[in-house]
């Protein structure tokens, strides 16, 4: 007769050792769990930080993005001869092009009167700047000078701004000793070096930063014919255009922003090292656990082999303890991790989400970790000699 | 058979050119004083040990020179009985049994538990198949132990002094029902005990001193 795996199926060693020992069961879990979690907030602060670098860059309209050379991240923006941006309008695939200045401004805060460096971005209010097509009817506003749209996910450190207008009031304050009226409100997201941001037109912009000479911008934005190839426009831009200006892909501009914080910055290297941190713990900790698991059945281990069981049988059964205690593990490591995440968004406006790229590596890890812990625990049960148990 | 213990100048001998035959269904009870060898020679005999000199066969099998998975593949056929009664803490009494019968070849889960339940039955302790084996009395944990062996069906079973940890009644009825399943089964059955109010179940009595085999008597 044949059977089927399920008919084959012997006594779940494995489970019950471990369920008929909930206390340390409980532990093992615990320290799973928390090392989980640990790896989740490390990766996701990580992960969130070099994301919150780019909340501004991804939202630009652009296929190709003008900067110039000396540029190396958004808080040290250089300028470039606008008329580079006119040069590239000649090239026969590209549509339009949108000229920007990107400067870091005082702003007042209205209620407590301190002041605070905000992220200024100013346009022509009639030219495309962002995909979100509302900020085209909100743009009209800031064709009157002195007028700016201030964002209303910026730190709580700005003024109540966003409250304060939508309770109809005038919300009027100092910018770079200026004073601005507050015309709108948007959704952008403070990044990494900017805690809160405010659009305003080129004009306004010039007014409130009269060093920038007139013809010079920080960022160009060029929208090519749909479907031409992006790669081949570049290069013949790059041959075309003098050296006082770089050229960008959309993704490319994203990830020399990345780059910045990445290889300029202990963040990366910083928040890995407390992922590995965590790893590290939950390593010693299931080894501990299932160290004295072996240990404490080594007899029993030996009356099996006695019986007959093959060592091989026995030592799946601590690969499967490994493996049960990996999966039983995971689950509040993920279910804490995703409660922390809203925790940190919420609190700090930094956007941390549960990746699923992420909550498959941290699963990764949490299953080596079990099963390297398991494989160390097996050595103990190589001890195991029948013939002591007499 | 020789063995010794250890190596170089404290290098011990424990067997001393030992010989003895067991046939199939008979009941050999093994007596003499503490470290006389009596556990190293059932150790040998359940293919636990690798013998270092002279031949033991186990059911026309070579015993000695085989390699460890042969031994492996011996002792499914060789029940098991300890002192202390070695069943699984986290099992309950009939998951322990059927930890035995899960040995057998070629049997659904269900009718290896069926097996396990016939042989909790056998033993006497049907009402006690979901207990854990702290909440049974040190009797019933042998008489688990017992089912747990011949749940496997072995054609030979080892048992080192079943009766060390149980009282003189309780003794005599678990070495009385090891030897009437036993027989049942058509099983040889090789015990080793000190104990002589149970010396009247055996077919023959061999008594050990020193390592060397006593010549038997009456």
């Amino acid at each position: 007769m044949k059977f089927g795996p399920w008919q084959k199926r012997s006594i779940p060693l494995a489970w019950l050792l471990l369920s008929r020992q909930p206390l340390r069961l409980l532990v093992a879990l615990a320290g799973i769990s928390f090392a989980g979690i640990l790896m989740f907030m490390q990766l996701g602060f990580r992960d969130g930080l070099f994301d919150a670098s780019v909340t501004v860059h991804r939202l630009f309209d652009a296929d190709l993005v003008l900067m110039s050379p000396r540029s190396m991240s958004s808080i040290s923006m250089s300028g470039f001869p606008r008329r580079r941006l006119v040069q590239a309008m000649a090239h026969e695939d590209v549509v339009g092009t949108t000229p920007v200045n990107w400067n870091f401004l005082l702003w007042r805060n209205p209620e407590t009167l301190t002041t605070r460096s905000i992220l200024a971005l100013g346009f022509e209010p009639s030219a495309p700047l962002f995909q979100d097509p509302e900020l085209e009817v909100k743009a009209q506003a800031l064709t009157n000078p002195g007028r700016v749209l201030f964002d209303e996910l910026s730190r709580n450190e700005f003024g109540p701004i966003p409250k304060w207008f939508k309770e109809g009031r005038i919300v009027e304050t100092e910018l770079a000793g200026k004073r601005v009226r507050v015309a709108g409100l948007v959704r952008l997201g403070p990044s990494f070096g900017a805690d809160g941001n405010l659009l305003t037109s080129r004009e306004t912009f010039l007014d409130l930063l009269p060093s920038t000479p007139p013809g010079s911008i920080e960022i160009g934005l060029i929208r090519l014919r749909p479907g031409s190839d992006p790669e081949k426009i570049i290069n013949s831009l790059r041959a075309s255009l003098p050296s006082d200006v770089k050229v960008f892909t959309r993704q490319g501009f994203i990830d020399f922003e990345k780059n910045y914080w990445r290889t300029s910055t202990s963040i990366g290297f910083i928040f890995s090292l407390g992922a590995a941190m965590g790893f590290v713990v939950g390593c010693v900790i299931v080894y501990q656990i299932l160290y004295s698991d072996v240990s404490d059945h080594l007899p029993e281990y030996a009356t099996l082999l006695a019986m007959g069981y093959r060592l091989k049988t026995l030592l799946g059964v601590v690969a499967r303890e490994g493996i049960f205690l990996a999966l039983m593990g995971y689950v509040p490591a993920y279910l804490v991790g995703q409660a922390l995440y809203a925790l940190v968004r919420s609190s700090t406006k930094l956007p941390v989400v549960m990746d699923p790229s992420r909550a498959m590596l941290v699963f990764v890890l949490i299953l080596f970790m079990c099963m390297s812990s398991a494989l160390l625990a097996m050595r103990r049960l190589v001890d195991a000699d029948p013939a002591e148990i007499f | 058979m020789s063995h010794w213990f250890g190596k170089g100048i404290t290098r011990k001998q424990i067997l001393h050119t030992i010989s003895l035959e067991i046939a199939p269904g008979e009941v050999v009870l093994l007596t003499g004083p503490s470290g006389c060898g009596k556990t190293t020679l059932l150790t040998l005999i359940g293919a636990l040990r690798k013998v270092q000199t002279g031949n033991l066969w186990v059911f026309g099998n070579k015993v000695h020179g085989s390699s460890r998975k042969l031994r492996q593949q011996l002792r499914r056929n060789i029940g098991m009985i300890f002192q202390g009664h070695n069943l699984l803490r986290c099992l309950t009494a009939e998951q322990n049994v059927q930890m035995g019968a899960d040995l057998l070849p070629g049997l659904s889960y269900r009718s290896r538990r069926d097996k396990a339940r016939e042989w909790l039955h056998e033993v006497g302790l049907r009402d006690q198949s979901s207990q854990l084996p702290q909440d049974l009395s040190g009797g019933q944990k042998q008489r688990v132990a017992i089912a747990r062996a011949l749940a496997a069906q072995p054609k030979l079973l080892l048992a080192d002094e079943p009766t060390a940890a149980l009282d003189s009644v309780t003794g005599r009825e678990v070495v009385y029902l090891l030897k009437r399943l036993a027989l049942e089964q058509s099983c040889s059955v090789l015990m080793v005990t000190h104990d002589p109010r149970i010396l009247d179940v055996a077919d023959r009595v061999v008594k050990m001193e020193d390592g060397r085999l006593l010549p038997p008597f009456g």
